[in-house]
């Protein structure tokens, strides 16, 4: 036998009430657990970021300054005007953003229309094009590099051109036209994402355009195209960003005009320039340099986060 | 009735044709800039490739290049096997914490915009050059010794300490001690992949979540009855994207390697060669994965 005070405690602590309560204690530990849990690794990825920007406004006399840690107490610009200057900023910033926007685009076009065509039309080999898609992602670029490289050297598109072959190296031509073609650098990936997103949209669509009347070229470009600015965007947000930041393909065909190359050796730049070797100082630069590259990326993704974050609720992002 | 000059096709000719026409920029690009240089790759791995004027010559060697690349070169066999090794450690952590990830990510809660913003934000931010500054900056190597940052905090005397007195054998401590000294990297590998499963648990009908909650099912079973089957086909993908990811990864210390030597080292003809065998190593991890995934790959259809 229990006693009476034992019983009722029982009784309270079973009662739909006290369930209730631990439950919500529950949650409640939960939500403080995920919270933490989030602002841990938010701070893991922003750390590298916030550190930049700070010390990118460091004079000199901070970094001896044993007091200064993380706000700058001398605040300057000199750095941000060095890395302009060594930079020559506006020259490489220019052609980074040409080259970057002439592949982004390019490479949209043909990644939506080889999506589109391998996921609404059957034909003879389709799924040996699709195969092919994803065995361009699986070669690492290494190994086709030197190959690809004679052939821009020497471009007579394998002896159909009747002519020793002209030097594209030094142009715009290669990236043109690999990414036209839907053969630059993660294109196969970007074919299977709009594949994917056009599978996902309905048939309906389509076939009502059909009846009215409207040949597959118009139903695509009046029905089908206009729907996919989600999968559109997260496509070219990618392939700017890809490009931007890309200096293996840059330095191969260009020259060392361009952002992310030149952003490589800017200590090495600095270095010659002012004939003297102070590495602390040389990283406060470069930070500085970083933040100028950074910063176009962020505010495009600032604009285009709000498709980014939306359109992977559309389905348009599994492979 | 007879063709009246112009031939007429059926239906599914027309849609066929149509669909050659939207595939043929890819088409065209993979025979001439994917598959020929590809062939040519393997033809380069066997010569010996000289440059002359307006144009090259091969002089067939056979597995030279290869023996070279494997025997005399000084560095190849200890950078490649470094990498792989790597990659293969590498690719289960970010797997794992981006799965995690993207259930946080899923769920409701205030801020989950501002927190998905910033869990993206490695996709845009930590490629290419970036990277590989960070590693030799001045400024990040300071802050981390003196500043706290929260790997290395982790990591530093207070776990080992703390690992030391659970008396672990010393081989498992000196993985977690690994492990948690590599999760900033993993957390900056990780942006696409969180983005992937996230669209995977996004694509889950949520008619079975409601059918497994009349049924009574806990959320522990939920899990693991709907969710985990619904997404392996997914995981599968990503195991796969993110072996192919560290290929243009600019801390992948083979890729660079293998251009140095190429372009300025030992020439174009060993440096195909080390391409050809990173291709080949590649594909046999790939095949392996595939085979033993696809046996716990669910497919609806």
């Amino acid at each position: 036998m229990l006693a009476p005070t034992e019983r009722r405690i029982d009784r309270v602590l079973s009662s739909a009430n006290m369930q209730h309560i631990v439950r919500r204690v529950g949650q409640v530990l939960y939500v403080i657990f995920r919270f933490a849990l989030i602002v841990g690794i938010s701070y893991i990825i922003l750390f590298p970021v916030l550190m930049k920007i700070s010390s990118s406004f460091m004079s000199r006399r901070d970094l001896v300054d044993q007091t200064v840690k993380w706000i700058p107490k001398r605040f300057t610009l000199d750095n941000y005007r060095m890395a302009i200057s060594t930079l020559r900023f506006p020259t490489v910033f220019k052609n980074s953003l040409i080259l970057s926007l002439i592949v982004s685009v390019l490479q949209l076009c043909s990644s939506i229309l080889v999506g589109y065509g391998l996921a609404r039309f059957d034909f003879r080999g389709k799924s040996l094009v699709f195969a092919a898609a994803v065995f361009t992602l699986v070669v690492p670029p290494q190994m086709i590099m030197v190959p690809l490289y004679l052939n821009w050297r020497f471009f007579n598109l394998f002896g159909l051109i009747p002519n020793k072959g002209f030097n594209l190296l030094g142009t715009y031509w290669p990236f043109v036209l690999t990414s036209i073609t839907g053969t630059g650098l993660r294109n196969g990936l970007f074919i299977l994402v709009m594949r994917q997103f056009f599978r996902g949209m309905p048939k309906d669509l389509e076939e009502a355009a059909y009846v009215d009347g409207a040949s597959p070229l118009t139903a695509f470009f009046r029905v089908m195209l206009p729907n996919a600015t989600s999968a559109a965007v997260v496509v070219f947000l990618f392939a700017f960003v890809w490009q931007w930041n890309d200096s293996f393909l840059t330095t191969l065909y260009l020259n060392s005009d361009f952002l992310p190359v030149a952003l490589g050796n800017l200590s090495r730049t600095l270095a010659k320039e002012l004939e003297m070797n102070h590495p602390q100082y040389f990283s406060l630069v470069v930070n500085a340099g970083s933040m100028l590259m950074i910063l176009p990326v962020l505010i495009l993704y600032a604009f285009l986060q709000r498709y980014f974050v939306e359109s992977i609720e559309r389905t348009g992002l599994i492979g | 009735m007879p063709s009246r000059g112009r031939r007429v096709f059926t239906l599914s000719q027309q849609k066929a044709l149509t669909g050659y026409l939207f595939c043929a920029p890819f088409i065209i690009g993979f025979i001439f800039f994917f598959l020929a240089p590809f062939m040519q790759a393997v033809v380069f791995s066997l010569n010996k490739l000289k440059i002359v004027s307006g144009g090259y010559e091969l002089e067939y060697i056979g597995f030279e290049n290869f023996r070279y690349a494997l025997f005399t070169d000084a560095e190849f066999v200890r950078v490649f096997v470094e990498t792989v090794v790597k990659m293969v450690i590498e690719v289960p952590s970010i797997i794992f914490f981006s799965f995690f990830s993207a259930l946080l990510l899923n769920q409701e809660f205030k801020g989950r915009l501002l927190a998905r913003t910033i869990f993206f934000l490695p996709v845009v931010l930590t490629s290419g050059v970036i990277l590989t500054l960070e590693s030799g900056d001045y400024m990040s190597n300071l802050l981390e010794q003196t500043n706290v940052s929260a790997a290395n905090a982790l990591s530093g005397p207070v776990l080992t300490s703390f690992l030391m007195r659970l008396k672990l054998p010393r081989e498992m401590l000196q993985y977690v001690v690994s492990v948690v000294e590599h999760i900033p990297e993993v957390v900056r590998a990780s942006g696409i992949q969180i983005l992937i499963f996230l669209a995977g648990l996004q694509s889950i009908p949520s008619a079975l979540y409601e059918a497994s909650r009349v049924e009574g099912a806990s959320a522990w079973q939920t899990f693991w009855m709907v969710t985990m089957p619904m997404m392996s086909p997914i995981v599968l993908a990503n195991v796969i994207y993110s072996i192919i990811d560290s290929f243009l990864s600019p801390a992948n210390e083979l890729v660079i390697y293998i251009r140095d030597t190429a372009f300025a080292g030992a020439g174009f003809g060993i440096g195909t060669a080390m391409g050809v065998m990173y291709f080949a190593a590649v594909t046999i991890i790939l095949a392996i994965v595939v085979k033993v995934l696809s046996g716990w790959v669910f497919y609806q259809e």
